[in-house]
């Protein structure tokens, strides 16, 4: 893989902010667009743009065609078993409220668990904390390890005859711990819970395989893989989806619509209430193709390589705290830290004075930052057109943050 | 953008208030609490203050957030210690306009506080710097 070759796709890297060449360590907020995608979309809004499923006329086949193309895509991609369980929402968290009040409303009952982690992003801690409110549920955090981890025993235990749900990340947007999917699928299993992945953070970086998961439930955001902002999926296994009710009603997603009684469309269009979001959908196709022609075997290993070489070098700035694995252990591409006393957001503000965009914060990780005992972190967050040299370009940064305040302190 | 316009956010005074807060703490026994927190970036500011008479005759923050929030708290503190409540929330007006590039009244004395000029032109840490007048404003007005 070259990243710096591929780096050309991508138009917005290549300009100057705050006087300097950009380095855009954010991808884990959101992804730049390859002009693969952005073409894709200016295609469709030139040549083809009409709504789905119902025209008679030749652009709604385009249109129709193309949309149900990339849910073909998207099928392939996660090596889901059919088309009618691929569901596009607006993204992750639209695609987890879905689960939530759909599967969740008619399975979790008083005195039932629900299980998430320590680490979880809020999209995947809120809409839990709702239901377990309004069910009189108990919401139960597996703890964490000291190096960010979860371990399977810790699982075991906290899962039990009264859980319906265990709902985790497959990839952690702060710790880039990378957790053990299949196996707290088994356990959940076992005691007849439904497994949901949260799988944000994975979808860009690395194959996933639904049918060798054996999840029941898969969430992902297109604006973090290469596509645009507003698309996402809800992937759930056929029997389980076939059960479920959806919870927006309106045009697109009825069979016959009756004065006080209506009927749904069959998998997956019952979910999809209202003119879907084809662009969007298009663009994920694109991007999917993008990312499929250099291959997401490739990218997860140059990424694992880039965060390595960005551990070694970022713990060689004295007054570093790193977060997460260990160097040397298994980590996504994403380096989350704090430098001395100086705040986040200071740091974030000076290496932007140096053209280089990280993200400060709670990362919507509050109870992983109440956890770690800290408010804020900063994190840098690599992607497949990121280079060692980007990394370089991060440390000499920080160096000078460093400088820069213990001059003013 | 170079360090120098980096020093007109982080100046000498700012960072000052930052090492050594002013007012940093609570009042056991204070009549107006108010805590506000910046849900974008996990700023939490704790605000406990005292009137008697119409006027601020006590006020400490406590919290977390960086240097630009903390050290504004400090300043808000400091500048409106012994104020009436009306000119606190001139202040308050007043500080507002500042942070977005407005022009101000300038029959107020700001002192210290004129050092967060240079935040305006930074609007990612606006927030941050309006944290404590927010917390301040709501105080005062609910108790009105």
């Amino acid at each position: 893989m070259n990243a710096k070759e591929i780096k050309q796709y991508f138009p917005i890297l290549d300009q100057e902010v705050n006087g300097h060449p950009l380095v855009y360590l954010d991808s884990a907020a959101t992804s730049q667009k390859p002009v693969q995608v952005i073409e894709a979309l200016n295609k469709y809004y030139r040549e083809d743009n009409s709504n789905v499923h119902r025209g008679v006329h030749t652009l709604g086949n385009r249109a129709t065609d193309a949309y149900e193309g990339a849910r073909d895509k998207v099928r392939k991609f996660i090596h889901a078993k059919a088309r009618e369980e691929i569901v596009f929402t607006r993204g992750t968290t639209t695609s987890i409220n879905t689960i939530a009040q759909s599967y969740g409303r008619a399975n979790v009952n008083e005195g039932d668990e629900i299980v998430i982690t320590y680490m979880e992003h809020h999209s995947n801690v809120i809409p839990w904390q709702q239901l377990a409110k309004e069910k009189g549920a108990v919401l139960k955090y597996v703890p964490l390890q000291d190096n960010g981890t979860v371990s399977l025993e810790d699982v075991r235990e906290m899962v039990t005859e009264k859980t319906k749900i265990v709902s985790i990340m497959m990839v952690s947007n702060v710790l880039g711990t990378i957790n053990p999917i299949k196996e707290i699928a088994e356990i959940a299993h076992e005691k007849g819970a439904v497994m949901v992945v949260d799988g944000a953070q994975t979808a860009p970086h690395m194959k996933i395989d639904v049918q060798d998961l054996n999840c029941d439930f898969l969430a992902f955001s297109g604006h973090k893989m290469c596509g645009p902002t507003g698309i996402g999926v809800m992937y759930g296994k056929k029997e389980h989806l076939e059960k479920m009710e959806p919870i927006e009603f309106g045009g697109e997603m009825i069979d016959f619509v009756g004065l006080y009684e209506s009927t749904w469309k069959e998998l997956p269009w019952k979910f999809e209430g209202g003119t879907p979001i084809i662009a969007g959908a298009i663009g994920l196709g694109a991007a999917i193709d993008f990312l499929e022609e250099i291959g997401l075997d490739e990218i997860e290993q140059y990424e694992h390589r880039l965060a390595d070489y960005a551990m070694e070098q970022l713990s060689t700035i004295e007054g570093m705290t790193i977060y997460g694995p260990l160097a040397g252990e298994k980590r996504a591409g994403l380096v989350t830290f704090n430098l001395d006393d100086v705040h986040p957001h200071d740091v974030a503000t000076v290496l932007d004075a140096e053209g280089i965009a990280v993200r400060a914060g709670h990362h919507c990780a509050q109870p992983l930052m109440k956890w770690l005992d800290v408010s804020a972190t900063a994190r840098a967050s690599f992607y497949l057109y990121n280079t060692e040299e980007d990394i370089d370009k991060l440390v000499q940064g920080l160096v000078k943050t460093k400088e820069y305040f213990s001059d003013v302190f | 953008m170079s360090f120098n316009n980096l020093d007109q956010l982080y100046r000498q005074v700012i960072m000052d208030h930052y090492k050594n807060p002013r007012n940093k703490g609570q009042i056991e026994d204070g009549t107006l609490t108010i805590d506000m927190n910046n849900p974008t970036c996990g700023d939490r500011i704790h605000l406990t203050m005292n009137v008697e008479d119409g006027k601020v005759s006590e006020a400490k923050f406590d919290g977390e957030g960086c240097s630009i929030s903390m050290a504004s708290a400090s300043m808000m503190t400091q500048a409106i210690k012994g104020k009436d409540v009306e000119t606190a929330l001139r202040l308050s007006k007043t500080f507002s306009e500042m942070m977005q590039g407005n022009d101000y009244p300038d029959d107020l004395d700001l002192g210290d506080i004129e050092a967060l000029q240079g935040v305006a032109k930074f609007p990612a840490r606006i927030k941050c710097a309006t944290l404590s007048w927010k917390a301040m404003e709501k105080g005062l007005t609910e108790k009105e």
